[in-house]
């Protein structure tokens, strides 16, 4: 975990979505589905940020602009600076065979980075309308729904490891029907490092904060 | 002397954070196992935070069997927070720990319900449990702090822990809904900074025991101002969460405000606020009411 200053290399919108370039200098982007907790400007807690794109100069987020702190990161232009803590938490595991990346709306954000990693496996995304899914073009080989249809509808009949990350009601229904799916959770949280016990939930009898245990979790 | 205030900091999740202050402050500790209040806990407002989680922590027994001996090998000063549901509770944990630096008795959580008796019978019965030095964490919420504050030191309080959240509700713009699950919760952040002066410059005046300041702190100007109204150490709370490594950069500034100063410590500017002014500063004040400079100043 490092906090650093960084630059803004870029800002451009993707549908509804913004995409946020910073300049790496030398910050690990960690395991995708692992975050940064990125300062926003002006207001008193930083936003988590699943890692959306990675190489060597940049790394990148897409932000959903839904409230006042990720509208002023929505906001940040060229140029501008902020502070990035981490990477956190703990992202996908890559040991899978047959990886299917399933995401949903906003929670695609850190399925590009994933298929990076992955090789470009098939990928299975759902949106609310057709602007939505301008994001669909971040990841390779998507398959792409738009609501009603939903992403658990189209799932193959053959198994595969599924990796997902999505509205709570998608992962709630792929956690019943892919026992074995990687599922990258999201909650409020104030630090992302373990410290407020804000996105703490209890699994198997047990406090787990999402922060230091997830984002992603086991299905089953 | 820099902390960080009570459920603000993990330190075994974070040692490295936990081993720049001064001392830990845990998360409080009740009797049982409280899994905390049900999600959304945590929401952002313009000039702090609102938290509801509502004392999640592992209870007592596991806390002294698996937490503190974990926390222990940091050899970092410890500060235990007490809390319960009642006095007999609270002593009961109290009587529970040693080989502590303090004990923090958490009398104010604005998210569970209070214990049925006054902060003073809680003091009293932890006293007659424990050695340690009792600090006794007050909610900024009384009418009157600096009563609160006498009766705790009356009580056996060795020391106060000023300020608590203050209960506060942020809506969901949108839906216009509460934002945590709880409706209300407990907010702190820079807000909370004016609360917490007034807070520690009621009480310093009260009292006689030390007081730790906390509440809005983010630089170390901050700190020196809640020196400067009675506190002798100072905590860091909704900092910590923006800014794990807030402390360092806080000593250093508050180390450069008290050399401006011509101050050897910090502590040199300790009830400052409650000094007369001194005769220059009084006639700065006499000048500025004399019609002359008036006139020159809005030229």
């Amino acid at each position: 975990m490092r906090r650093e200053l960084r630059n803004v290399t870029g800002s451009e919108a993707v549908g509804p979505y913004t995409l946020l370039r910073v300049a790496a200098g030398g910050l690990d982007a960690g395991a995708p589905g692992q975050f940064f907790m990125l300062e926003a400007p002006g207001r008193v807690l930083p936003r988590p940020m699943s890692v959306c794109l990675a190489t060597a100069r940049e790394l990148a987020f897409l932000v959903d602009p839904i409230g006042p702190g990720t509208r002023a990161l929505a906001a940040l232009a060229s140029g501008d600076r902020l502070h990035l803590l981490g990477p956190l938490g703990r992202g996908f595991r890559p040991d899978v065979r047959r990886p299917l990346l399933v995401g949903g709306g906003i929670g695609i954000a850190p399925l590009p980075f994933l298929s990076q990693r992955l090789g470009r496996p098939p990928a299975l995304l759902g949106f609310r309308t057709a602007w939505h899914a301008e994001a669909a073009a971040l990841v390779p080989n998507a398959e792409v729904c738009l609501e009603p249809t939903y992403v658990t509808e189209l799932l193959p009949d053959e198994p595969h490891d599924v990796l997902a990350c999505g509205p709570e009601p998608m992962l709630e229904a792929l956690r019943a029907l892919v026992p074995d799916a990687q599922l990258a959770w999201e909650a409020p949280m104030a630090c992302g490092y373990g410290a407020c016990y804000g996105c703490a939930v209890e699994i198997g009898g047990e406090l787990k904060r999402l922060c230091v245990e997830g984002p992603v979790l086991r299905a089953a | 002397m820099l902390l960080n205030a009570s459920g603000c900091l993990d330190a075994l999740a974070a040692p490295d954070v936990a081993r720049s202050l001064d001392a830990f402050v845990t998360k409080t500790i009740t009797p049982l196992p409280r899994g905390g209040n049900a999600p959304v806990r945590i929401a952002e407002t313009d000039a702090g935070m609102l938290n509801s989680i509502g004392l999640a922590n592992p209870g007592r027994e596991r806390f002294l069997a698996e937490t503190l001996p974990r926390l222990r090998e940091l050899g970092v000063p410890l500060w235990v927070s007490v809390g319960g549901f009642s006095a007999r509770e609270y002593a009961e944990t109290c009587a529970r720990l040693e080989g502590i630096a303090a004990i923090e008795l958490n009398l104010s959580c604005p998210n569970v319900d209070e214990a049925p008796e006054s902060a003073a019978e809680i003091v009293t019965a932890c006293r007659a449990a424990t050695d340690l030095p009792l600090y006794a964490k007050l909610s900024p919420a009384a009418w009157d702090i600096a009563a609160a504050a006498r009766a705790v030191e009356t009580a056996g309080a060795d020391g106060l822990s000023l300020v608590n959240t203050l209960r506060g509700l942020a809506l969901d713009e949108r839906t216009l809904r509460p934002l945590l699950a709880t409706g209300t919760g407990g907010y702190s952040g820079p807000a909370l900074k004016p609360v917490a002066l007034a807070a520690v410059y009621a009480c310093s005046r009260a009292t006689e025991i030390p007081i730790v300041g906390m509440g809005g702190v983010r630089t170390g100007l901050d700190a020196l101002e809640l020196i400067a109204a009675g506190a002798s150490a100072v905590a860091l709370g909704t900092i910590l969460f923006a800014d794990p490594y807030a402390p360092a950069r806080i000593r250093s500034e508050l180390a450069a405000e008290t050399a401006a100063r011509g101050l050897a410590d910090p502590l040199a500017a300790r009830g400052s606020a409650h000094r007369t002014p001194t005769s220059a500063a009084n006639s700065d004040n006499a000048l500025q009411k004399t019609p002359g400079n008036r006139h020159k100043s809005t030229a």
